[in-house]
């Protein structure tokens, strides 16, 4: 996990320091060269033009074998993609569209339906996002303007570190800790202050269990948090200087430099990292399925348990039987899949338009 | 209010809440190290490394789950960590014209964060359905299979950080363009690319998801690819779900030793980045 956030600071421009790094390198290799020497020590066992002819069928032969991996790679989005609509066959000819809309899941009379578990991901997710979202980029702009520059490295390093926990460790944790503890003092107080609020009481009803919609998608906003800041971060740093120094010289603080500068001018690539978040909150497997409860059931309420895509596949898979039960739990796979398919494909667009923009006007 | 003190109270306000929410993130960090060292040390006993996983109500240790977990690590390492590599030099040395190798690239920043369990449906429905058993094998491919996406995109990213006149000086002492790279451009990367493999280690030994569907679980001391083995993430699943307290003690033990792992791991592919680049 920690990769995507530590790939951040890697893909920024190359700075002085790394350039510099592989002249020592360059030393080593060229006297390797020199002393291996492939080019010139073997001239005396074929006239020249035998030699380059191997010279060049083994460049040839290298770049195929790479780009052969490379390929791969297609392959495996295709292997895929192919598995999951084979897998789930029988289920979408059973089901048809009425799957997305059914929220029966019986294994017993094998009705199935994707409409539970559908919300409970978009649901944990949207509230991962609307807690996330302000964090993040509150770590962002204190990151970028307001730390001193010593404090810098070991404040955004530790929020990498959120993102390399495991997630099982976010579920066992919250578990065993977090929801205890919102179940013993938060939840009641949700559902005496907002409960009998018409509309959004709705949403707080209830005994306060602890487990639940609310409490998967609180973790979840943790989890992603390391994501977004870091994009958010690494974008606020490619704006030029030059733009926020104009505006600080006609005497903007520096909270108007970032609302109106800053932001307005990296927008694309915020959402990018929005996008992202979202991308990765969809997909979370094991933190959701320790908390969220595992009901197949339908509740207005984030109080009461729910279920998720992937924790239903965690819960479910292994023990499923009969053929529509298995076919309908890929299909729910290869629903997810496609969902953050879209998302993150959006969030990468966005990110590259941002790169390009950039590329243009500096 | 007058204009100029709302501007600075606004200014002020939200620089402080720019703070604090810096503090709620260290705050998450610092409270699940907390508990983890909390209930991990006192369940950390030395029977832990020396047992194998106890039935529901004995003591035990979580040997074979540890033996596990090292195997398919290293299993999908060796399996990734080539195919990545290879597939990144095709991006950054080949990949400067022509359509396959944007359309990898693009693709394979999709693959690197999409959902692992995902990765597991795949592996269980093109394998290990065809064999009818789950295995550590093919818990070994789901793993590798999100090794790849993370080797290939650092691999990519530290090689086009070695500057052309590297790769042409080497050219022009007549080498072919597959020992310039192998020998010079791979080479004065190399920290780069040892810290992504390194990153890719810390992300799948904590991977729960992808495991469930391929090597599931053993109760047993087994060294059987071929067979179900026993590995850390899903026995602490199941331990951690189950209502045993010896159990659950256990799920905390593994608990604080896989996160120790990773974040041992990550820390040193920092400081081994970090040290190559600063030390020029």
């Amino acid at each position: 996990m920690s990769g995507e956030t530590a790939f951040h600071t890697m893909s920024s421009p190359p700075s002085a320091e790394s350039l510099r790094l592989p002249q020592q390198e360059a030393e080593t290799a060229s006297r390797e060269l020199a002393r291996g020497g492939s080019g010139a020590a073997v001239l005396g066992a074929g006239s020249a033009g035998e030699i380059g002819a191997r010279l060049r069928r083994q460049d040839v032969a290298f770049r195929l074998i790479t780009q052969a991996f490379a390929f791969g790679v297609l392959l495996l989005l295709a292997g895929i993609i192919v598995s999951l609509v084979v897998g789930s066959w029988p289920s979408i000819t059973h089901f048809g569209a009425g799957f997305f809309f059914s929220s029966a899941w019986n294994p017993v009379t094998e009705e199935f339906g994707a409409l539970v578990p559908i919300i409970g991901t978009l649901v944990t997710s949207i509230i991962a996002l609307a807690i996330g979202v302000p964090v993040s980029f509150g770590i962002a702009l204190f990151l970028t303007e307001l730390s001193p520059p010593w404090l810098r490295r070991p404040i955004g390093v530790a929020i990498e570190l959120l993102a390399a926990i495991p997630s099982i460790i976010y579920g066992m944790w919250g578990l065993f800790v977090f929801a205890p503890l919102l179940a013993d003092h938060v939840q009641p107080v949700l559902i005496k202050v907002l409960g009998p609020i018409p509309l959004i009481g709705a949403l707080f009803q209830g005994p306060p269990m602890g487990i639940g919609v609310l409490t998967a998608g609180i973790i979840l906003a943790i989890m992603v948090i390391p994501f977004i800041s870091a994009v958010m971060r690494d974008v606020f740093e490619v704006v030029p200087a030059v733009l926020k120094e104009s505006a600080y010289a006609v005497g903007s603080t520096t909270w108007e430099v970032v609302w109106n500068i800053v932001l307005p001018y990296t927008k694309v690539g915020v959402i990018g990292g929005i996008m992202l978040g979202l991308g990765r909150a969809l997909g979370e497997t094991m933190a959701v399925t320790f908390v969220i409860g595992n009901a197949h059931h339908f509740s207005t309420s984030l109080l009461a348990p729910g279920n998720s895509i992937a924790s239903a596949l965690a819960n479910e898979f292994t023990e499923a039987v009969g053929d529509l039960y298995f076919s309908a739990l890929i299909q729910l796979g290869l629903i997810l899949f496609v969902i953050t398919f879209i998302v993150l494909s959006l969030s990468k667009l966005l990110l590259m338009r941002l790169a390009r923009q950039e590329g243009r006007q500096t | 209010m007058n204009l100029y003190s709302r501007r600075l109270f606004v200014n002020r306000f939200n620089l402080l809440m720019s703070l604090l929410a810096t503090a709620f993130g260290l705050f998450w960090l610092a409270w699940i190290l907390f508990t983890l060292f909390q209930a991990g040390l006192e369940a950390l006993r030395p029977v832990v490394f020396t047992q194998m996983t106890p039935p529901p109500g004995s003591a035990g240790g979580l040997l074979n789950a540890i033996m596990g977990s090292l195997i398919m690590a290293g299993g999908a390492t060796l399996l990734g960590t080539p195919v990545g590599i290879l597939a990144g030099i095709y991006l950054a040395e080949f990949g400067r014209r022509g359509w396959l190798a944007p359309a990898t690239r693009f693709i394979n920043d999709v693959l690197l964060s999409a959902p692992s369990i995902v990765i597991g449906l795949f592996v269980y429905s093109a394998y290990v359905v065809h064999i009818n058993h789950f295995s550590a094998l093919a818990g070994i491919f789901a793993l590798a299979l999100i090794v790849i996406p993370v080797v290939i995109r650092t691999t990519e990213n530290m090689l086009r950080l070695v500057p052309d006149s590297l790769r042409e000086a080497a050219a022009a002492l007549g080498a072919p363009q597959w020992k310039v790279i192998m020998l010079v451009t791979l080479r004065a990367a190399r920290a780069g690319v040892v810290t992504g493999i390194l990153l890719a280690v810390a992300r799948i030994s904590g991977e729960t998801a992808p495991l469930l569907f391929t090597a599931l679980n053993n109760q047993f001391w087994s060294l059987d690819v071929n067979a179900p083995m026993a590995n850390l993430p899903v026995v602490i699943f199941q331990f951690a779900m189950s209502p045993y307290a010896d159990w659950q003690k256990l799920a905390w033990a593994g608990a604080l030793l896989i996160t120790l792992s990773v974040l041992a791991l990550n820390i040193i592919a920092r400081v081994v980045f970090r040290n190559r680049t600063a030390s020029y």
